[in-house]
């Protein structure tokens, strides 16, 4: 092994072609942290059409998926979730990205994409479903196109791949969009991936939020290289926008978009953000990461950003804040109502959907359990907890 | 003697390794700052160095394929698989590489490589995180697998799984990390009970019950409620998945004459099915009755509300027991 103290991925990275995790001079940017609208040669065109409106409702999102996330974490402390993987600090890329998309693109995310959800419409009750520990599978993909989240890292860049060949194949222009993290792109999955999208030339957007944590591990453990460097070997054409801009994030979105429609092919975005918060409710970051770290993502904040883009064009009004406030308390009640209404699962409901259709097999354990609960005098299983003893 | 949890008595035993033998290495996502999700490895970093105990990318397959790549440079691996449902993306390389070199270079190439699972369900958390993996690697040949069933064994097995010449599949029962038992640390692992072999936990006569990893525990606590109806059971600690240790099983099973295997696993293809025919095979005469199985449902592991339900507990076993016995039990009546 290395006899260098840092070992590999240490602090001691060569500089190749800057550092992974920064912001270099190649970042797409439309709006300044301090709020300033940043004009762009290429990029304006993909934003040409957004209107003050649209500005405030992309304020709205982004104030909304803060609030269910929010109350997410609030009800996992509570015990009314078994956990929670926080988005705080990736709205932009997941609104700005999520508001890209049209009703019949297909999306392939991991764990975190809670927003890129909230975009597709998804019921917020069943947004909760998995964490509560009520399903397997929140809601019905073909519902919003938006397949179930995953968990396996990287295995959903695959799927879309697929999906966006499948696509092809049928003539169609739609477009897969498959989210995953920076962690991520080291898993062989992820880059077969890009293989699979470059050599079919299939209409998928790879779109991965650099949040420079994979649970404890820093990207530089990931790459030497800037993430979105990586798909340039793969033969895929790169973006790297900053993730905390939601105009930059939609409009590269858009432009990779563009190019899958019309027979471009894929593209990968790299939106360079900030996991502002815990891997996940059971993880504890200071364990890892350094509070100055956080200190300065937090002045690159993407809502108090479009909040200051907002404000410099007289449009942040009171009344405003005041609306998109009750909007997000509005949801975030609805959502709470969801999870502590829903209804309970009963312990029947584990043997279904295994298969298509009933074996013999599965129904023989499926009737000895039955009968095993009747014992206990109720055939719904009031049993004790005492499997987890 | 030393109060232990499973988590720190292993964090002992890793710490024992890499203090012995200079050619351990450790590898895995998050093993270093963070200490591994379960904390497992707190401080070996620290204390090692970045070299010795390696946060990795996050790629199980390059994971366990760099590890191979060590083992023929002379290295011990000991490579941290975060979580059960994460070693799929290292099945190849575990089944087609790890396991066969050995048989392939006839006896060149050493893979002493230990590969450590937090396996098993009962924590509440959500899909691909309770999984029972282990019968996949006991159908592979070349690989030992074991697994711990209290911190003693915990400490001592991590230490041989690693002096050990072959690969080891080291299961580790994530729901029992917190519980804590004795610990002898200066318990020499060369002269301590190998970890291939079975150990008889308490003496019985009227059924023996073979348990091993997260469910030993329970399977001692349906004993001791079985005493209290007097029915005396034998209850024996598999220890060793692959290969088993059958002679302590066959002696029990010729004095009880029943059988009860447990596990969390499925059903279908899971060792309890290969423990049952080895005994049936060995001890056809000496059976009263079947061999019974208490085992997780042929599903893929349920979600965290209803995970109580799949996961054998002391009723089920103990109406396992009843089944082998003939007393009334859930099944009384039915024919097949
Ligand atoms: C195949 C696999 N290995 C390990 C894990 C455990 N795990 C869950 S999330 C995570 C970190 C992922 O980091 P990244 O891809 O950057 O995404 P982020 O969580 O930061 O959004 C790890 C290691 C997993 N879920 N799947």
């Amino acid at each position: 092994m290395s006899t260098d103290e840092t070992g590999p991925g240490g602090a001691q990275t060569p500089d190749i072609a800057g550092n992974p995790g920064g912001t270099g001079p190649d970042l797409l940017q439309l709006i300044a942290p301090s709020g300033e609208r940043i004009s762009h040669p290429e990029f304006d065109f993909w934003v040409r059409d957004i209107t003050d409106d649209q500005l405030c409702s992309l304020f709205e999102d982004m104030t909304v998926i803060r609030r269910i996330d929010v109350e997410a974490t609030a009800l996992q402390r509570q015990g009314e979730l078994a956990l929670w993987p926080p988005l705080l600090g990736q709205e932009a890329a997941q609104i700005g990205s999520g508001r890209a998309l049209r009703a019949d693109d297909f999306v392939f995310s991991s764990y975190r994409e809670n927003g890129v959800a909230y975009c597709r419409g998804v019921d917020l009750t069943d947004l909760l479903r998995v964490w509560r520990g009520n399903a397997s599978g929140g809601w019905d993909p073909y519902g919003i196109n938006m397949a179930t989240p995953q968990i396996i890292i990287g295995a959903q860049t695959l799927h879309a791949t697929g999906y966006a060949m499948g696509i092809q194949n049928d003539g169609a222009d739609a477009v897969a969009v498959t989210y995953f993290g920076d962690g991520a792109t080291s898993e062989g999955d992820v880059n077969e991936a890009m293989v699979f999208a470059a050599s079919f030339q299939a209409p998928v957007v790879f779109f991965c939020t650099n949040n420079h944590w994979a649970i404890s591990e820093p990207v530089r453990l990931q790459s030497h290289i800037q993430l979105a460097d990586r798909a340039c070997g793969f033969g895929i054409p790169n973006l790297r926008v900053d993730g905390n801009d939601v105009l930059a994030v939609m409009a590269a979105t858009r432009l990779a978009l563009d190019r899958a429609r019309r027979g471009g092919g894929p593209t990968f975005i790299e939106a360079v953000s900030y996991r502002m918060g815990p891997h996940t409710t059971a993880d504890d970051p200071t364990r890892y990461r350094d509070a100055n770290e956080l200190e300065d993502w937090a002045a690159k904040d993407p809502i108090s950003r479009l909040a200051g883009l907002l404000d410099r064009k007289g449009i942040l009004t009171a009344e405003l804040q005041q609306q998109v406030k009750d909007k997000a308390d509005a949801v975030a009640s609805e959502m709470r109502r969801g999870c502590t209404t829903m209804p309970e699962p009963r312990p029947m409901d584990i043997f279904k959907h295994v298969y298509s259709t009933p074996n013999s097999w599965l129904e023989r354990q499926q009737d000895h359990y039955a009968r095993y609960l009747a014992t206990f005098g109720d055939p719904d299983g009031a049993v004790s907890k005492e499997g987890a003893r | 003697m030393t109060q232990l949890t499973f988590a720190r008595a292993i964090n002992a035993g890793l710490r024992k390794s890499l203090e012995n033998d200079s050619k351990v290495v450790l590898l895995g996502e998050d093993i270093g700052t963070l200490g591994g999700v379960f904390r497992v490895t707190d401080g070996l970093q620290k204390d090692f160095g970045k070299h010795r105990v390696v946060d990795t990318p996050l790629a199980e397959s390059a994971i366990v394929g760099t590890a191979v790549g060590l083992a023929y440079r002379g290295y011990r691996p000991v490579v941290e698989i975060q979580f059960d449902g994460f070693i799929y993306p290292a099945f190849d390389q575990i089944v087609s590489q790890v396991a066969k070199l050995h048989y392939r270079t006839r006896g060149a190439v050493r893979m002493p490589i230990t590969i450590r699972v937090p396996f098993g369900g009962g924590i509440g958390s959500p899909e691909h995180h309770s999984e029972s993996p282990e019968a996949y690697f006991t159908h592979t040949s070349g690989l030992r697998v074991v697994t711990v069933a209290n911190p003693q064994d915990a400490y001592t097995v991590i230490q041989q799984a690693i002096a050990c010449d072959d690969p080891v599949l080291y299961f580790e029962p994530k729901r029992r990390y917190h519980d804590k038992g004795e610990v002898d640390e200066s318990v020499d692992p060369r002269s301590a009970l190998p970890m291939d072999k079975a150990r008889v936990l308490t003496d019985g006569r009227d059924v023996t019950l073979v348990a091993y990893g997260p469910l030993v525990k329970t399977a001692l606590d349906a004993a001791s409620a079985a005493a209290d109806e007097g029915i005396s059971i034998e209850v024996i600690d598999l220890r060793s998945l692959a290969p088993v240790d059958y002679e302590p099983v066959v002696a029990s099973v010729r004095k009880t004459g029943r059988l009860v295997v447990t596990h969390e696993a499925a059903q279908s293809g899971g060792l309890g099915a290969e423990v049952a025919a080895s005994i049936t095979e060995r001890c056809f005469y000496h059976l009263e009755a079947a061999p019974v199985r208490v085992t997780g449902f042929d599903i893929p592991y349920p979600y965290s509300k209803l995970e109580m339900h799949h996961l054998p507990g002391l009723d089920r076993i103990l109406d396992g027991v009843d089944r082998a016995l003939g007393r009334p039990n859930s099944l009384s009546g039915l024919e097949g």
